[in-house]
């Protein structure tokens, strides 16, 4: 019986297969044509997206930029002031990359080698301030050691000073610290992940051929995560390089690394050839950056043996790993914890005197600066209370998501077959990665300060900038978190729910979609969550009128007096509080080992 | 020379040692040969120093060593998979130990082709250990911990990743070279044959005790329990009960009636178990063993023939598949597996 059904059925595939191979003979050129029309039709979208308001821009700040006509107006004085700040980026860099591997490495020691009670909280709160919005991280720093923190405050009450005794804010430590505060996640994961790994009979080996201790360290061990420790660097060392909110914000008037001198020439002195030349420059050094940083991670994953990480794991035994455990969990405690703290405590504590009360002031907790959002002052920077900045955020961030899925989710489902035409147009997806937010913002100006078309009116004035602007930056992270649920589905489940006699439509709902959808649901917050803190290009390309979140926080902590100090720090923890959700919720709804570095 | 008393070690709470004691003499080659996870790479380990015991003592010449780090112990240990350092080339590997010792360089070049030679590696010294075969790998991770010239070799299941005629192969040369060393070495392994081939002594773990101690004749001709013929896989395990016939013990089996060769003196209704040696019988029509031909394969020079019963033994002959037949078992092939208890 089985065998009888067996035979028809390869009698009938055969029939069919024939007749469709006639087919094909007969419309051949019809059906490549078709296949053609239907592999180019996902890359549609984002072409005209990424050529418009990436590439296009891009083009006019290098043709801005090595015009010979345009520099020539520059002068010799502008070659001198830009050779200073190329010199002031790359030290500053070099500075806060090196303070990052002071304190990154030990913690990456501590966390891939150590056990100890509340090890994944302390590893989630060093991970928090990566995804945290520069005007926060900003305002946190600010809040803790700023003219109008708590250290400087208590102190003088504590002493009775006139003036703030420490100076932070406004200083290079400042943009040190704020760096550190960064990206130490970076060398705990990346450093971390390889000391993790690392087959731990390699240490044993070197013990049993008459190495100690240290020269197992130093013969062994170093120079087998050498690699990642260069990857880690490079990594951290090209997020320095491009830092903007940070040096812009903390570092104050008397600092300008190439990003923050894209701003001010563009913004405040309106020089834009200088501003395309400075772009030109910046583009330059992060290519030069990322390829190194290409070539090392190959050789990161050709070093690390593929071992159980649990292996290497163990509880503090002797005093002197207890005090290496206890030191560096202070450390991390303190460094992370404490800025984070601060500024939302900040926002509901008052500490000094409004003005006109210099004689009695009362301390306290307060809502004023909650309250104060939602009121217009007169003679206020804004024409909006502050509270509009939020909705306007809010609707920025969420227009961001719905143009970078509609963008991403073609694009994520093509490349999960690569033909030709993936592979070719995949590195284009992720150039925007490499120009910094700045240099996007500039491009934008240079490009819609006219008309696209003859006759209507110029996109410069119009909010909808902002919201490209984040879809530019949010759109390569949205593909990459898109791309690897997409690819996991197996197609022979898709197979066998079509055997089971599932529609196509329903195959989508009942087998992809729940498979897909936590990837989605996770893409969705990270780019709401980058829209929501984006400051660099919003900075340069928001209208006045239309501030976002980031930039209300950067106005109002630029401005003097109390109350401007306290409403910057209650939008900044409102800003916090939404940035921690989303990235709590994102950890939550990621693919395990996706969307690492 | 290395002496064991008493080891005792915890695994996740439960014991995984529990009381070894052993030495091992100048020139001698002990293998140490259980099944997996039983605890014969941690015993290696903590004669290593790589791991503490939780009780017991490791002794070298008397001297304690059991406070001593593993860098101070001069224990040569060769890893499973190796454990070859990828950051270094083939000659860098070899000489690592030698140059722990501080030599000068001469000495550590000169010492390290020395070691390299004795496993036929010259003309490797500038490669990739990455870019080695697995048989390659080996001799580097042998000439490796033999650089050092370490007072005790180990070797923790060192042939395991390999195909089987690299594995006769490198047996025969590792053999080789501890004679001509004199380095006492212990063996790990879980592959019986591997043991018999080379060690002077075989120790047999079980359940964390040592429960035989011999040379591999010895071990392999008078097996002292039924675990241990099974696990050498020395033939059939069956159990009966022993009976008296005319003042000579008997057993009766379910699959027949046998003598009792053994020297021990065992009570009349005593359950024991025997074991009957696959080569120990002949086909014949007044044999003391019948049944049914289950299965005949040719193995190397005879046909092995398992019974319904389960039963397999080995004839020179192959009979039909479900032809019953006799076969005589000799007395030289069964042995008592039982001490009276």
């Amino acid at each position: 019986m089985d065998q009888g059904v067996d035979g028809d059925g390869v009698a009938v595939s055969q029939r069919v297969g024939e007749s469709e191979s006639q087919r094909v003979d007969e419309s051949a050129s019809q059906r490549s044509a078709e296949s053609l029309i239907r592999r180019i039709a996902p890359w549609l979208g984002v072409s005209i997206f990424l050529g418009l308001f990436f590439f296009y821009p891009l083009a006019r700040i290098l043709w801005l930029g090595l015009n010979p006509a345009s520099l020539s107006g520059l002068g010799i004085s502008s070659l001198r002031f830009t050779f200073d700040v190329l010199l002031f980026t790359f030290y500053q860099a070099f500075l806060s990359t090196l303070l990052t591997l002071l304190i990154g490495l030990p913690a990456a020691y501590l966390f891939a080698r150590f056990v100890f009670r509340g090890k994944s909280l302390l590893r989630l709160l060093t991970a928090i301030p990566f995804m945290l919005p520069t005007v926060v991280v900003a305002a946190g720093f600010n809040a803790l050691l700023g003219p109008r923190g708590w250290v400087n405050l208590g102190l003088m009450k504590l002493f009775g000073l006139e003036a703030a005794p420490i100076v932070f804010v406004y200083t290079l430590w400042a943009i040190l610290l704020a760096h550190v505060f960064y990206n130490t996640t970076i060398v705990i994961r990346v450093v971390g992940n390889a000391l993790a790994h690392l087959d731990p009979r390699l240490e044993q080996a070197a013990r049993l051929l008459g190495a100690d201790a240290r020269r197992t360290f130093w013969r062994v061990t170093l120079p087998l995560l050498r690699p990642s420790i260069l990857a880690a660097v490079l990594l951290v060392f090209l997020f320095d390089f491009t830092s903007f909110g940070v040096i812009l914000l903390l570092g104050g008037p008397r600092f300008a690394t190439l990003e923050v001198e894209i701003y001010m020439q563009a913004i405040q002195i309106f020089n834009l050839p200088l501003a395309a030349v400075l772009s030109f420059i910046q583009l330059l050094c992060t290519l030069a950056f990322s390829i190194l940083y290409s070539r090392i991670v190959t050789r990161v994953a050709v070093t690390t043996a593929p071992r159980s990480a649990a292996s290497n794991l163990r509880r503090a035994r002797i005093w002197r790993e207890k005090l290496f455990v206890g030191g560096v969990v202070v450390l991390l405690l303190t460094l992370f914890l404490l800025p984070m703290l601060s500024l939302p405590l900040r926002s509901i504590a008052r500490l000094e005197s409004a003005r006109g009360e210099r004689t009695s002031v009362t301390y306290g907790l307060t809502g004023d600066y909650y309250r104060e959002l939602f009121v217009n002052r007169l003679g206020s920077l804004f024409y909006v209370p502050p509270f509009k900045a939020l909705t306007n955020s809010l609707s920025y961030a969420a227009l961001t998501v719905i143009l970078s899925l509609a963008l991403g989710f073609p694009v994520a489902s093509a490349l999960t077959r690569p033909g030709r035409l993936e592979r070719f147009l995949d590195p284009f997806l992720m150039l925007p990665l490499g120009a910094s937010a700045v240099t996007l913002g500039l491009g934008f100006i240079i490009t819609f300060n006219r008309p696209l078309i003859a006759g209507h009116g110029s996109l410069i004035t119009s909010p909808l900038l902002v919201p490209l602007a984040h879809t530019i930056i949010a759109l390569p992270f949205v593909i990459r978190s898109l791309q690897p649920a997409l690819a996991s589905i197996p197609v022979r489940l898709r197979q066998a729910a079509a055997t089971l006699g599932a529609s196509p439509l329903r195959i989508w709902f009942m087998v992809d979609w729940p498979i897909v959808s936590r990837a989605t649901l996770a893409a969705a917050i990270f780019a709401f969550t980058v829209s929501l803190g984006e400051f660099g290009a919003t900075s340069l390309v928001s209208r006045p009128e239309y501030p976002t979140l980031p930039i209300a926080i950067y106005r109002f902590l630029s401005q003097p007096g109390g109350l401007n100090y306290g409403q910057a720090m209650a939008m900044a923890t409102i800003l916090m509080g939404v940035t921690g959700l989303g990235i709590l919720l994102i950890e939550r709804f990621r693919l395990p080992g996706a969307g690492e570095f | 020379m290395l002496q064991l008393l008493d080891i005792t070690k915890d695994y996740d709470n439960k014991p995984l040692l529990r009381g070894i004691s052993f030495s091992v003499a100048a020139n001698e080659t002990v293998c140490l040969l259980g099944a997996s996870g039983s605890g014969k790479s941690t015993l290696l380990r903590i004669i290593a120093g790589l791991e503490p015991p939780e009780q017991g003592t490791v002794r070298w010449e008397g001297q304690d060593l059991t406070a001593m780090p593993a860098h101070l112990r001069n224990f040569g240990l060769v890893f499973q998979d190796y454990a070859l350092f990828p950051h270094l080339s083939v000659f860098e590997n070899v000489a690592f130990g030698l140059k722990m010792q501080n030599l000068t360089g001469t000495v550590v070049e000169r010492r390290a082709r020395e070691a390299m030679t004795q496993v036929n590696l010259s003309g490797f010294e500038g490669r990739r250990v990455t870019e080695l075969s697995g048989g390659e790998q080996q001799r580097v991770a042998l000439a490796r911990a033999l650089a050092p010239r370490p007072r005790l070799l180990m070797f923790d299941e060192p042939l395991g990743a390999l195909d089987r005629a690299l594995r006769d192969r490198l047996q025969d040369e590792l053999r080789g070279i501890l004679h001509a060393t004199g380095i006492p070495a212990i063996y790990v392994t879980h592959d019986q044959e591997e043991a018999f081939a080379i060690a002077d002594r075989v120790l047999l773990l079980h359940e964390g005790r040592i429960v035989r101690d011999g040379s591999p004749s010895e071990v392999w001709n008078e097996p002292g329990s039924a675990w241990e013929a099974r696990f050498l896989g020395l033939g059939n395990v069956i159990e009966g009960v022993v009976s008296l016939k005319v003042g000579r013990s008997k057993v009766e089996t379910p699959v027949g009636v046998f003598g009792l060769g053994c020297g021990h003196a065992h009570q009349a209704g005593e359950k024991v178990e025997l074991l009957l040696r696959p080569s120990g019988v002949r086909l014949a029509a007044d044999g003391n063993l019948h049944g049914v031909v289950a299965d005949v394969l040719f193995h190397q020079d005879a046909f092995k023939v398992t019974l319904e019963n389960g039963l397999y033994f080995y004839l020179p002959e192959a009979p039909q598949v479900g032809e019953e037949i006799r076969l005589c078992v000799l007395q030289s092939g069964i042995r008592c597996l039982t001490s009276p208890t």
